[in-house]
C-alpha cells in the first residue's frame, strides 16, 4: 500500500528554505527540503501546502522557492502549488510566526529538512515549533510509511544504513534526513503556474520579532578544518622515532595456517560471534573453548 | 681496597632475558614513571659495567629493565600504556555536562572529543565534568575525563528510542544541578537530537542563555566557532549548551580521573511517589508522542557501501561466484569486490573497494581473495577490523588484517555456510544470482 492512498486527510505542510549547492554555491532547492517536499508530494498529492518566512522584496529569494512549486507535476491532479511567504525581515525570528501561521491552518503533519543551508543552520525550527505548539517532533526520517488520522509510521535513519520503524502522534513535525528518497526534478512551467501569497499581520506588531540574540556574533567565511595530526606520546625517544618509521599497515593481527577450510570455517565464524557481528542463531560450535585458549 | 670482580655466570644471566633466573638478578630500573607522573632518573644505576670494566651505557633501549617491586605491584594502570597524572574534584564550582552517544555501549572517538572539549571548558574555572549516560555498563569514563558520572539508565527503558522520557530525565538534572554547560554530540538521531531537544525546553524559560551553539567544531579563548549554513562561520561566546562536531578538541590523554557515581536524589523520588502533579502530568502526556517499534531489517545489499557495517569482498582469488554470492547471503554481509573482480565483470562497478571506487567504513570487513593493493588498503582504512582469507600468507593484506587466515578463499566460503546451516553447492539455481547482479547493475546505472 503507497502512503498516498492510506492518507486520511491530514492537512499536510513542508517548511521550505532557499538552499546553496555545496559545491558552485548557486541559489536553488535546499536538498533535505525539496525531499520533505518529495515526501508530501508522495503523501497528499497537490494538497501540500508549502510555507516560508522570509523578505517578500528579495527576488532571488522568490526564485528559490519557485523552484519548490516546480515540483507539483507528474501528481495525477493538475493542482498548482500555493506557496504562503510570510512577510519579515531577514534578521526576524521566524518561530513565532511559522507557529502562528500553522496553528491559524489547522496543519497536521509538518515535513521540513533537518537543517537550513543558508543562515545560521541550526537546525533548531522543527524543535523550537514543537516546542511551542505542543506537538511531537521526529527527527533524520528517511520514509514515510502509513499516515492515518492519528498517527504517522515513519522509518528513520540510523547510521550504517539502518532503520527503526516509529509511531509519531499527530500532529506532529518531520524532520526529513538526507538518505531520503531524493527529490523529482523542479519544471519551469509549473514553477510558473504556482503562486506565491503573502501574509502580512499574522502576529501583532507589538509582539518583537527581531533576533536579539545573534547581535553579538561574528560571521566570518568558513575556514578549513584543521587535519587531526597522528601524535606518538612517549616520553622515550626510541618509542617515538620507531612509531614514525613504523609502516602504518604493520597491525600485527593474529595469522592462522595449516588449516583445513572446516577448521578455518570455524576459526571465522567464532572470530565473528566474539566480535557480536553475527547473532548466536545456530548453536555454538564444539571447539569455542580450545578457539578462546588460542587467543 | 677489593678488587672488582665481575661474575660471568651472572653478567651471561643479565644479558639473556629468557634466562629463569634473569628477573632476580637484573639491576634495577635506572628509570621510572613515579605516582605522580614524573620521570625519576636514578644515575648510579644507570648504564651497565662491561667486561672490560667501563661503565657502558645502552640507549638503544635493548637491554630489558626490571621494574622495581614496589612500583610494579602498586596499580594496575602502570602495566598498560604511560601512566596518567591523576586529578581529583572534590569542591567544583561547576558541572560541565557530557551526554555521550555510546554506540555499542562504549566510548567512540566522538566521545571521547567531547570529553577533551569539556576539559577544555573546565580547566581554569575548577569545574567538574560529568558524564551524563543512559547505560550503566560504560566503562573508561575515568580515562576519558570525567570526574563525574550520573547513570540515568533507571529513566528510560534500554536501548529503544524514547527522546522525551530521556528529556525529562535530562530536564531534572538541569534542574537539581544547573551545569555551567551541556555538551552534547551533534549527530543525528542521537545527541544531536535530545541536545536540541533540551535547549528548546530551556528555551521556553529563558531564550537566550538557552540558544544552542551547533557543529561546533573549535573552542578558543571562550569562543567557539560553529559552522553555519552557506560556507559561514559564527563565532560567539561559549553558550550554555554545545553541539560539538567529531575532532573539535583534542582527547583527554595525560590525567586519569574519578568518575565518581552521582545520584540525584529527587529523580527516584519524583519517578515513584509523583511529588510535583506538572511532570507527572507531562511525562504521562508526551509519553504517546513518539513510540519505538523496532528496528526494521534492511537489505545489507541495499545499504550504500560507504555506510555498511559489514563487507564481505571478494577478488582475484575467488572462482566461484555462486558460493560468493551465497556466502554473502548468509552472513548478512554487504558485497564488496576487488578492482580485478570488477574488471573481470565478476562484479558490479558500484561494488568496487578502493581509491577509485567506494572508502568503506564497516565495522568488519572481509577480504577472499584480495591480496591487498595499495589503492585497495586506502579504501578500507577506516574498517574497524579486518579479516583477510587467503593463499599468500606474504601478501599486504594479511599483514595488515586483524584476523588472517592461510587457505582458500571458495572452500572456507563453502565451509563457512555449511557450519551455518545453510550448504549452498548447487542448491541455487545459476540464473538467480546472475539475474540479481545485472538488476543491480541496472539499477546503480540508472541512479
Amino acid at each position: 500500500m503507497s502512503p498516498r492512498e492510506s492518507n486520511a486527510n491530514v492537512k499536510t505542510v513542508a517548511l521550505v528554505s532557499s538552499g546553496r549547492h555545496p559545491v558552485s554555491g548557486r541559489a536553488g532547492r535546499a536538498r533535505e527540503d525539496a525531499r520533505a517536499v518529495e515526501m508530501g508530494l508522495a503523501l497528499v498529492g497537490a494538497e501540500l501546502s508549502l510555507v516560508h518566512a522570509g523578505d517578500p522584496e528579495d527576488a532571488s529569494l522568490q526564485a528559490c522557492l519557485r523552484e519548490y512549486l516546480g515540483m507539483y507535476h507528474g501528481l495525477g491532479d493538475d493542482g498548482d502549488g500555493v506557496l504562503s511567504l510570510l512577510s519579515m525581515n531577514a534578521e526576524d525570528d521566524a518561530v513565532p510566526l511559522l507557529a502562528a501561521w500553522l496553528e491559524q491552518t489547522d496543519a497536521g503533519l509538518v515535513l521540513t529538512g533537518q537543517r537550513a543551508e543558508c543562515g545560521e543552520g541550526s537546525g533548531m525550527v522543527a524543535y523550537l515549533l514543537a516546542e511551542r505548539l505542543g506537538w511531537a517532533v521526529a527527527t533524520s526520517v528517511a520514509a514515510i510509511e502509513r499516515c492515518d488520522r492519528d498517527s504517522v509510521t515513519v522509518l528513520q535513519a540510523l547510521p550504517q544504513g539502518q532503520r527503526r520503524r516509529l509511531e509519531v502522534r499527530l500532529p506532529c513535525l518531520i524532520a526529513v534526513d538526507g538518505v531520503a528518497p531524493p527529490p523529482r526534478q523542479s519544471a519551469f512551467g509549473p514553477a510558473r503556474r504556482g503562486r506565491i501569497d503573502i501574509v502580512t499581520d499574522l502576529v501583532p506588531a507589538s509582539d518583537a520579532l527581531v533576533d536579539v540574540g545573534r547581535r553579538d556574533w561574528r560571521w566570518q567565511p568558513a575556514r578549513t578544518r584543521p587535519k587531526r595530526l597522528k601524535v606518538v606520546k612517549s616520553s622515550n625517544a626510541r618509542d617515538r622515532f620507531r612509531a614514525a618509521a613504523a609502516k602504518s599497515s604493520a597491525s600485527g593481527g593474529q595469522v592462522l595456517t595449516d588449516l583445513t577450510p572446516e577448521q578455518a570455517a570455524e576459526k571465522l565464524i567464532d572470530y565473528l560471534r566474539e566480535e557480536k557481528i553475527l547473532g548466536k542463531e545456530t548453536a555454538p560450535s564444539v571447539s569455542e573453548k580450545s578457539s578462546a585458549t588460542d587467543q | 681496597m677489593s678488587v672488582r670482580r665481575i661474575d660471568p655466570h651472572v653478567e651471561r644471566i643479565r644479558r639473556n632475558r629468557l634466562h629463569p633466573r634473569h628477573h632476580e638478578l637484573a639491576r634495577p630500573a635506572w628509570r621510572w614513571i613515579s605516582r605522580e607522573g614524573v620521570v625519576r632518573i636514578d644515575p648510579h644505576a644507570l648504564g651497565a659495567i662491561g667486561t672490560n670494566g667501563i661503565k657502558r651505557i645502552d640507549r638503544s633501549g635493548a637491554a630489558v629493565e626490571a621494574q622495581p617491586l614496589t612500583l610494579a605491584s602498586s596499580s594496575a594502570s602502570d602495566e598498560r600504556g604511560p601512566s596518567r597524572l591523576s586529578v581529583v574534584i572534590d569542591e567544583p564550582s561547576g558541572l560541565v555536562m557530557v551526554v555521550p552517544e555510546l554506540p555499542e555501549g562504549r566510548l567512540s572517538d566522538h566521545d571521547r572529543d567531547l570529553f577533551g572539549l569539556a576539559r577544555q571548558l573546565a580547566a581554569g574555572h575548577d569545574m567538574a565534568v560529568t558524564a551524563v549516560t543512559f547505560d550503566s555498563t560504560v566503562n573508561a569514563l575515568e580515562d576519558a575525563g570525567a570526574d563525574r558520572w550520573i547513570d540515568l539508565s533507571m529513566s528510560v527503558e534500554g536501548d529503544t528510542y524514547d527522546p522525551e522520557a530521556r528529556l525529562a530525565a535530562l530536564e531534572r538534572v538541569e534542574t537539581n544541578l544547573s551545569p555551567a554547560h551541556w555538551i552534547f554530540a551533534d549527530a543525528f538521531p542521537g545527541g544531536g537530537d535530545l541536545g536540541r531537544r533540551l535547549a528548546a525546553r530551556l528555551a521556553r524559560h529563558d531564550a537566550d542563555s538557552a540558544r544552542p551553539a551547533t557543529r561546533v567544531w573549535q573552542v578558543a579563548a571562550g569562543q567557539s566557532l560553529s559552522r553555519a549554513g552557506d560556507r559561514q562561520d559564527i563565532q560567539r561566546d561559549v553558550p550554555r549548551i554545545v553541539l560539538a562536531l567529531a575532532e573539535c578538541a583534542e582527547p583527554v590523554s595525560e590525567t586519569h580521573h574519578q568518575a565518581r557515581p552521582v545520584t540525584i536524589e529527587t529523580a527516584a523520588t519524583s519517578a515513584t511517589s509523583a511529588t510535583s502533579a506538572t511532570s507527572a502530568t507531562s511525562a504521562t502526556a508526551v509519553a504517546a508522542g513518539i513510540v519505538d517499534r523496532g528496528r526494521v531489517a534492511v537489505d545489507p545489499q541495499e545499504i550504500p557501501l560507504a555506510q555498511a557495517p559489514f563487507i564481505l569482498s571478494a577478488g582475484r582469488g575467488v572462482r566461484d561466484w555462486e558460493g560468493y554470492h551465497h556466502a554473502a547471503r548468509v552472513l548478512g554481509a554487504s558485497e564488496g569486490a576487488s578492482r580485478v573482480a570488477v574488471d573481470d565483470g565478476n562484479m558490479a562497478r558500484a561494488r568496487q573497494v578502493g581509491a577509485t571506487g567506494t572508502f568503506v567504513s564497516a565495522s568488519c570487513y572481509i577480504a577472499v581473495g584480495i591480496s591487498g593493493a595499495v589503492q585497495h588498503l586506502q579504501g578500507i582504512a577506516k574498517c574497524q577490523r579486518i579479516i583477510a582469507i587467503n593463499n599468500d600468507p606474504s601478501c599486504d593484506m594479511v599483514k595488515r588484517a586483524d584476523l588472517a587466515i592461510i587457505a582458500d578463499g571458495d572452500a572456507v566460503l563453502g565451509a563457512v555456510c555449511e557450519r551455518l546451516g545453510q550448504p549452498g553447492a548447487g542448491v541455487s539455481a545459476a540464473s538467480e544470482p546472475a539475474a540479481q547482479w545485472q538488476a543491480e547493475e541496472s539499477r546503480h546505472v540508472a541512479a
